[in-house]
């Protein structure tokens, strides 16, 4: 069942927007698309800092926006938070401020789950600080925990880090894996990151000019092949594997539902589960197996539907694997009349790269 | 040394400067906030009318106020159907031309201040559920307060030297609307040139202290 259900339509002078969105009421939405696609203005609308002269806006049963009836719950009377893309922690107010803020605003005067928060995003140390003496990973940190102590029903963020180097990123996404997986809300996530949507969603918005163009869960949404030219340069699938074992030789065997990959040697323990992202330009086709190749990872495969992309004379085929599984493989169409390929035929998957997210 | 009402002026003076100052922070914050965030065809006009004192020779504002208030102009009528007789030549006549004679001194740095700040920290307050009146008192004063201070010294010190206006509406009775600048004027018409000298290295070494506390403070304020 889905809980919040959102339809917005807005004319601006060059840009329309026209949504249509049912989301689940529980995990990370990621709503990605290029820039200029809109996916900010739909957040913005989420939070009523933008106006849709035509909206509908319910989130679990709660109508924030109706405008065939006249209904418009302004930004502070939403019981959501919003991650900015850049810190936005009041400068005049110590960290603990900031976070009391809101936190007495949303009628949690006692400070309920305040230490859990501070704690979950390790800023505890930071309390008595100014912002302006934090690092920007820091600040964002805060920024999150802030948002999260108002007690919303829906968490946005809105690129929460963008502005961030890679540094401070690798310092906050294991942060966000956190409340991914301890938050029982529905988030509502920008971004134009194909690796954090990869890492931290489980249902996937495409948006391309201001139109949603594909809406579901994560893992088959990115399979599909059907999806606009747009996203096709930078296709790829994400795979929900577990570590098998660490092998003498210095690589992990993952395992997924119909097959394994070997990737090198990882930290985490035997069964803790991984998600890897598998780009389609580092899949290649054969039609048999060769003991002669370098390439490790070479998985049987069944083709299941072969299309054009923007880049001239490329193609992206879609594979399928035993029980279900799904790559993609981006090709020249050349190779492709050299292979013969067409939809049913075996061929074997061979996997050069295997980019794991956690 | 200064004479019994070469004080009397200055305390008059500083009076008259403070109850401007005070009325101005009440009336400019409100409009310099419309001018920041409207985005109203009557911005345009408005902010205009409010420059207006910066170009007007303080004696064609002091004319028309005098019309205005005098017992035949609108305000006059108004004030004497109140009880109250008519403004000029009294102590509260001079508050008025003050008001708007130091209008754009309070106004136009508060604006400034107000259009610094911009949208993100209010949208912010929103998303933390402050309503506009509470995120104006719990975010844009203090985030605006180095430009009360710039607009406060501003109006305060504009106000203590002013002349012109003061003549038209004022008059000269000391005690009541004889303001510092009016003195010196006095004590040169009466060939009272030492005098003069005192009451002017006064007023030139108060300006000069206001104005260097406020480009000095301002570099700090800005970070």
């Amino acid at each position: 069942m889905s809980s919040i259900a959102a339809a917005f339509r807005m004319e601006y002078p060059g840009f329309s927007l026209d949504v249509d969105l049912n989301l689940p009421a529980r995990g990370v939405t990621a709503l990605f698309g290029h820039s200029g696609s809109g996916k900010t203005t739909v957040l913005r609308c989420f939070a009523g800092l933008n106006r849709a002269p035509r909206g509908r806006l319910v989130v679990e049963g709660q109508v924030w926006q109706d405008e065939a009836q006249g209904i418009f719950l302004p930004t502070h009377a939403r019981p959501l938070g919003l991650v900015f893309q850049e810190a936005s922690l009041f400068p005049h107010l110590s960290v603990r401020k900031n976070l009391e803020y809101g936190m007495k605003r949303a009628g949690n005067k006692r400070g309920e789950g305040f230490d859990a928060c501070v704690d979950l995003l390790g800023i505890r140390p930071l309390l008595d600080r100014a912002p302006e003496r934090l690092s920007g990973g820091e600040r964002q940190r805060v920024a999150i925990a802030r948002a999260l102590l108002t007690r919303p029903r829906l968490l946005l963020m809105d690129e929460p880090l963008a502005a961030l180097d890679l540094k401070r990123k690798l310092e906050i996404l294991p942060y966000l894996e956190k409340l991914h997986d301890e938050l029982d809300i529905p988030v509502l996530y920008v971004s134009h990151a194909p690796d954090e949507v990869a890492r931290l969603a489980d249902h996937l918005v495409l948006m391309d000019g201001g139109r949603v163009v594909a809406s579901g869960p994560l893992m088959e949404t990115l399979a599909r092949a059907d999806l606009p030219p747009a996203f096709a340069d930078d296709a790829g699938v994400v795979l929900e594997a577990v570590v098998a074992a660490h092998e003498a030789d210095g690589l992990t065997r993952l395992d997924f539902p119909g097959g394994h990959l070997y990737v090198s040697r990882r930290e985490e323990p035997p069964g803790r589960r991984l998600r890897c992202r598998i780009h389609a330009r580092d899949v290649s086709i054969a039609l048999a197996a060769h003991a002669d190749s370098s390439i490790l990872n070479v998985l049987p495969a069944t083709v299941q539907a072969v299309v054009a992309t923007d880049t001239p004379g490329h193609v992206l085929v879609q594979l399928a694997l035993p029980q279900g599984a799904v790559l993609l493989a981006r090709i020249t169409e050349r190779s492709r009349l050299a292979l013969g390929l067409a939809p049913g035929q075996p061929v074997v998957a061979q996997v050069k790269a295997v980019a794991l997210l956690a | 040394m200064l004479t019994d009402t070469d004080l009397q002026a200055i305390g008059l003076t500083l009076r008259l400067a403070g109850v401007t100052t005070l009325i101005l922070l009440l009336i400019g914050t409100p409009v310099a906030w419309w001018l920041a965030r409207s985005q109203s065809w009557w911005k345009g006009p408005v902010g205009a009318v409010v420059a207006l004192p910066l170009v007007l020779p303080p004696s064609v504002l002091g004319f028309y106020l005098l019309l205005a208030m005098g017992p035949h102009g609108p305000v006059g009528q108004l004030t004497q159907s109140l009880g109250l007789g008519t403004l000029p030549f009294t102590f509260w006549g001079l508050v008025v031309a003050s008001v708007f004679y130091s209008f754009p001194f309070m106004v136009q740095p508060l604006q400034n201040a107000f259009e610094a700040i911009g949208d993100r920290p209010l949208e912010v307050a929103a998303t933390l559920r402050a309503s506009p009146l509470d995120t104006f008192f719990s975010v844009v004063l203090p985030l605006a307060r180095p430009g009360f201070l710039t607009a406060g010294i501003l109006t305060f010190a504009h106000t203590v030297g002013e002349f012109g206006v003061v003549l038209m509406i004022g008059g000269n009775i000391p005690g009541v609307t004889r303001v510092a600048s009016v003195q010196i004027y006095d004590h040169v018409e009466a060939m009272e040139y030492g005098d003069a000298h005192r009451l002017a290295a006064v007023m030139l070494i108060f300006s000069f202290a206001v104005l260097l506390a406020l480009y000095a403070w301002r570099p700090n304020a800005r970070k």
